[in-house]
């Protein structure tokens, strides 16, 4: 199947000399929710932005939904809709008039009935008729989500959009996105908050320094570099990690009341059972135990300062 | 041809001028009054005919072109400065819009407004000053050809313009004294000769004694030459439109 967006050798040199995007090979499948994770100045605006045409690109291409972002922008654009980080939108204008406008602006003729139900969906409805600069930062932030749903896109691009915002309009955001992709909408989000991608993305590129250094998918990435430690709490402390134990990959705290066991998480499943043998062998007595999976966000950090120069 | 889009954004465009009718209609119908007032009524009356038309006739085209130029610029450089500004130009840049359409939507809209001021303008004259217009389509024809070609020039210095200041000192520092020295109070032929040439290099000459023609058949310059140079000026933006759009000057980075 065609990717819905395919990006091709892109690089983004500034005017500065600065390297912002380092040859970007990147498919994203039609239907999928995709997260792009990576530290602050990593290059996930300036690659979306690429896309959208809102930065020129300096080397490579990239194609939406078939369409050359350049040579066909008409095409490409109109199967995108944005929604940028910053809040940017008018002020004076009501809520009404600028998802209205920016469907015409994407070349879809008027559509009440459709911007009614977009409105509804993201419960603007009773401030249909409010200027935007009476709205609170979260209802601001469903306006730009708004717009970028008025024209009916088919890959949705959310720059950062949980940023800022409360729980409540989190969750109903999510279960927005949900939604959208049942219907078979691409979704492209770039996050800090780890557990938004783990909730809610297929699959997980991360980029660093303008390159893309992994892409997975989220259950084979959490499966394959997920780690799971089992902690157990001791009734009397010991000063050392006994001998017999010494053969498992067993640490002791520091103040010798916890043993902690770490496991790949898909391989080993005889290892906890053998460990717990050999302990109470060496009848070493716990009163509690607890085990914990590493989240996604352990695993980004761990490859955000792998090898870091 | 992006219709809807164009659409879009000279609707917007249009409501943000309902939204300040103060500022961008009231405001200058005032001060162009004030003129008429003083200069038309109170001195005029004391004054001698200039090509055999009365002081307060005279100086209408002048005054309605110092408006027409002053609002077109300020217009057009708001409507694109303000979503640079705020940055809601994001939306602009990422529509399956071309360079035409954003022109049109934009300057067609400033335009609009001056030409509707203009006619404003000319209504309230006619109220202190009686004035017959020879060249009627002419007249409008000018009208609108300055709106364009202005607002156009104004949608320039609004991509151009970094900051609120820069918006303010072309229309102040420059417009300004270019309608008032370009013969909007008095006929070249009265200055010393020295003068009347060094005028000739001033553009707003060629419009204000194109518009005067239009109004009463006489001129300091010839007409053909009054629309060539507005013509001139009208493609030179047009070009530098293009030039923005093409490199994405402090558009796209």
């Amino acid at each position: 199947m065609q990717p819905d967006i395919s990006i091709q050798q892109v690089s983004k040199i500034y005017s500065g000399g600065f390297r912002a995007l380092n040859n970007i090979n990147l498919d994203i499948q039609r239907g999928e929710i995709f997260a792009l994770l990576g530290p602050n100045g990593a290059g996930k605006t300036t690659l979306i932005s690429i896309i959208c045409g809102i930065v020129n690109l300096s080397e490579g291409r990239v194609l939406a939904a078939g369409h050359d972002i350049i040579d066909d922008y008409r095409a490409a654009r109109e199967t995108i809709g944005l929604v940028p980080q910053e809040l940017n939108t008018d002020a004076f204008e009501t809520v009404w008039d600028t998802v209205s406008f920016s469907r015409g602006l994407f070349g879809k003729p008027p559509a009440p009935r459709h911007i009614e139900k977009v409105l509804k969906d993201l419960s603007l409805w009773d401030k249909r008729k409010s200027r935007i600069l009476a709205l609170s930062g979260g209802m601001k932030r469903r306006v730009m989500i708004a717009k970028a749903l008025s024209h009916e896109p088919r890959i949705l691009f959310l720059d950062e959009p949980t940023a800022g915002v409360d729980v409540e309009l989190r969750r109903d955001m999510w279960e927005m996105v949900r939604k959208l992709r049942e219907n078979g909408v691409t979704i492209i989000l770039t996050t800090h908050y780890i557990e938004e991608a783990e909730e809610m993305a297929d699959r997980i590129g991360v980029i660093r320094d303008g390159e893309i250094i992994l892409v997975e998918e989220k259950t084979r990435l959490m499966a394959k570099l997920g780690k799971k430690e089992l902690r157990l709490h001791l009734q009397v402390p010991l000063e050392k990690v006994p001998h017999a134990l010494a053969a498992e990959p067993v640490v002791l705290s520091e103040d010798g009341y916890e043993l902690i066991y770490t496991f790949d998480a898909q391989n080993e499943q005889a290892g906890v059972a053998r460990l717990l043998r050999k302990m109470a062998d060496e009848g070493i007595d716990f009163k509690d135990l607890q085990t914990r999976e590493s989240s996604l966000e352990d695993i980004f950090v761990g490859l955000v300062h792998e090898n870091k120069p | 041809m992006n219709i809807y889009a164009i659409r879009a954004i000279y609707k917007f465009e249009m409501a943000r001028m309902w939204r300040t009718l103060m500022q961008s209609i009231a405001a200058p119908v005032i001060s162009t009054s004030l003129y008429f007032v003083v200069f038309g009524s109170a001195i005029g009356s004391r004054m001698g005919d200039i090509d055999g038309i009365s002081y307060g006739a005279f100086i209408i085209p002048g005054l309605v072109m110092l408006s027409l130029l002053m609002q077109s610029i300020s217009n057009a450089s708001f409507g694109i400065y303000m979503p640079k500004f705020s940055g809601t130009i994001y939306e602009v840049l990422s529509a399956p819009v071309s360079y035409v359409e954003v022109v049109i939507g934009y300057v067609g809209a400033a335009a609009t407004k001056s030409v509707l001021l203009g006619v404003i303008i000319l209504i309230t004259a006619r109220l202190f000053v009686p004035y017959e217009v020879v060249h009627p389509f002419w007249m409008f024809a000018f009208l609108v050809l300055t709106a364009i070609t202005f607002s156009l020039f104004g949608f320039i210095i609004g991509i151009w313009a970094d900051g609120f200041e820069k918006l303010q000192i072309v229309p102040l520092m420059i417009v300004t004294p270019l309608v008032f020295l370009g013969g909007t109070f008095y006929s070249i032929d009265m200055l010393p000769e020295i003068w009347q040439t060094i005028t000739l290099l001033n553009p707003v000459v060629y419009l204000i004694s194109g518009f005067r023609w239009a109004f009463y058949g006489v001129s300091d310059v010839h007409v053909g030459i009054s629309v060539g140079m507005t013509l001139f000026f009208l493609i030179a933006c047009m070009a530098s439109v293009w030039w923005i759009f093409k490199t994405g000057y402090r558009l796209r980075s």
